[in-house]
Formats: C-alpha cells, structure tokens, sequence
C-alpha cells in the first residue's frame, strides 16, 4: 500500500530522524527508534493555543502518530495494512508547557482487524504525562 | 453600519488570529449562536496525512474540534474564563475528502461551575454525511 511507505523507511532507515509526512512535519515531529520509538514534538510558538500553553490538538497529532508509527512497526514486513484510526480519545492531565513534547506508544491488542494502542506525552517527565490517548486502529488490507 | 452581530464576529476572528496555532493550520470562524460555535478548517498541503492519498490528517481534524469545542463553551457558558480541554473523543466516520474543507460545529449542552460538556460534528457541508463525530469535558481552571 502506497501508504506505508514511511513505515518501511521508519523501520528500515537510519535510527533517528524526521517525518516527510505532511503533517507530522507541520508539527515539527522527529523519532528516535531504538530502543523503542519516541517521537519528539520541538517546541515552536506556532504550536501555541493560549499564552504559554500548547495548543491540544498538537499533542493530540503527536500522540496520534506515535500510535501509528508504533502500530506500523509492529507488523511483520510486507504486512502493510491501511492504518485508519477509528477512535481516538485524549485525557488531558496537565497543561502543555513551550517546550519540548514527547510521546511514546505501547499496543495493548494486536489483532487481525483491529488494534488497540495507549500513548503517553510527557514533557519533563515522563512519570508525568501531560496527555495520554487510547485508540482503535483499523487494519486495513483491503 | 455594522451591527452588534456584526461586531461580535469582528471581534471572535481578530481574537482567533491572536492563537498561532490556529494561524498555522488555518482554522477560521464561521458561526456562533446561544450554546454552539462553528469552525472551518481548509484544505491544504500542509495539513495532509500521506502524500499519496492527500487525505487531511486526523490530527488536524482534532485540533479544529478542539477548538470549535473550546469556543462553544465560553459561548454556552457566557464565561469568557480560562479554560482546558479535560478529554475529547473522535469518531472517525469516514476519511475527509481531499481538497474540502472540513468544518465542525460543536455545541456545549451543558455546563457547571467546573466542567462543561460538548458535542460535535465535523463534515464537508452535509452533516448528515459527517467525518467525525466528537464528545468531550472542558474545566474552567481558575475555579
């Protein structure tokens, strides 16, 4: 699938870099794959929704695309399914400061179909996630 | 002569082009009543998921029910307070249509001293055929 492309140089490019996606490249968005993906998300003041607060829906994309990226390279190589969120739900536990933002994601059910994945973004630390997101992910193979 | 509707809006689009993200992704105001707000977000290359589909990226979509959200709160309220997102839900219906823009509408059905609770939609011009559906909580923080 066309694509899956990105997941294929995520998986077998070199082990830090950034996204050539449209989007994720708005949001600046970087990885580091080893030893588990993390996906950075620098700070810029056009990531800003009120004085000195990130905007949500910026750390909604990050940790949408960590789930993504982490769901992508978990399939076998060659397994290239369309990944199509299905729902997405973000709890917001503390305020996104200007700074950077990282995310990581951890897939609670791998299933032929469907997905279930959990992420996290933290800021100074990551015992203190400032947002978490939950989601179903459509494995679509056509 | 503008009138106070007219105003009203004059003030929600300068007020909006103070927000850089807002700016960034090119979210616009359409329309506000008693407890709902209107946003729009067009197209553009910059927003896309992957190049080869030219999809709009869900988290674009977010960002705009977020904020449609937010505004529907104050709106509703009649609070013009600080305020955050506690969580909000998409529902991914149906992918947005390369070239259209998206707009959502989001209603806050109720709200109390601390939360507010809202609802939305996000479509091409037809509710009916939507792109998403959205359920969320907001807090006022300085309660």
């Amino acid at each position: 699938m066309p694509d899956a492309r990105w997941i294929d140089a995520l998986r077998n490019g070199p082990g830090e870099g950034s996204f050539t996606l449209p989007y994720a490249a708005t949001l600046r968005l970087t990885y580091v794959r080893e030893p588990s993906l993390v996906i950075t998300m620098p700070f810029n003041d056009d990531l800003i929704g009120s004085p000195g607060r990130l905007h949500g829906g910026t750390v909604a994309g990050l940790l949408e695309i960590a789930a993504l990226a982490t769901l992508g390279l978990a399939l076998e190589p060659g397994d290239t399914p369309r990944l199509k969120p299905v729902s997405v739900t973000v709890d917001y536990m503390r305020e996104g400061k200007p700074v950077a933002t990282f995310a990581a994601a951890t897939i609670t059910r791998l299933g032929r179909r469907v997905a279930n994945l959990r992420a996290e973004a933290w800021q100074d630390d990551p015992a203190r996630p400032i947002a978490a997101a939950h989601s179903n992910i459509l494995l679509d193979r056509g | 002569m503008t009138g106070p509707e007219e105003k009203q809006r004059c003030f929600v689009e300068r007020f909006m082009a103070h927000v850089p993200h807002l700016k960034r992704l090119g979210i616009g105001f359409r329309a506000f009543g008693d407890d709902w707000a209107e946003m729009e977000l067009p197209y553009a290359e910059h927003l896309v998921a992957y190049p080869e589909s030219g999809v709009m990226a869900s988290g674009a979509i977010f960002s705009l029910m977020d904020s449609c959200a937010g505004m529907s709160v104050l709106i509703a309220a009649k609070r013009f307070e600080p305020h955050a997102t506690l969580d909000l839900r998409m529902d991914y219906l149906r992918p947005a249509t390369p070239g259209a823009t998206v707009i959502a509408r989001a209603r806050c059905y109720k709200a109390s001293k601390r939360v507010a609770f809202v609802r939305g939609v996000a479509h091409e011009g037809d509710p009916d055929r939507a792109v998403a559906h959205a359920t969320g909580t907001f807090m006022f923080t300085a309660v």
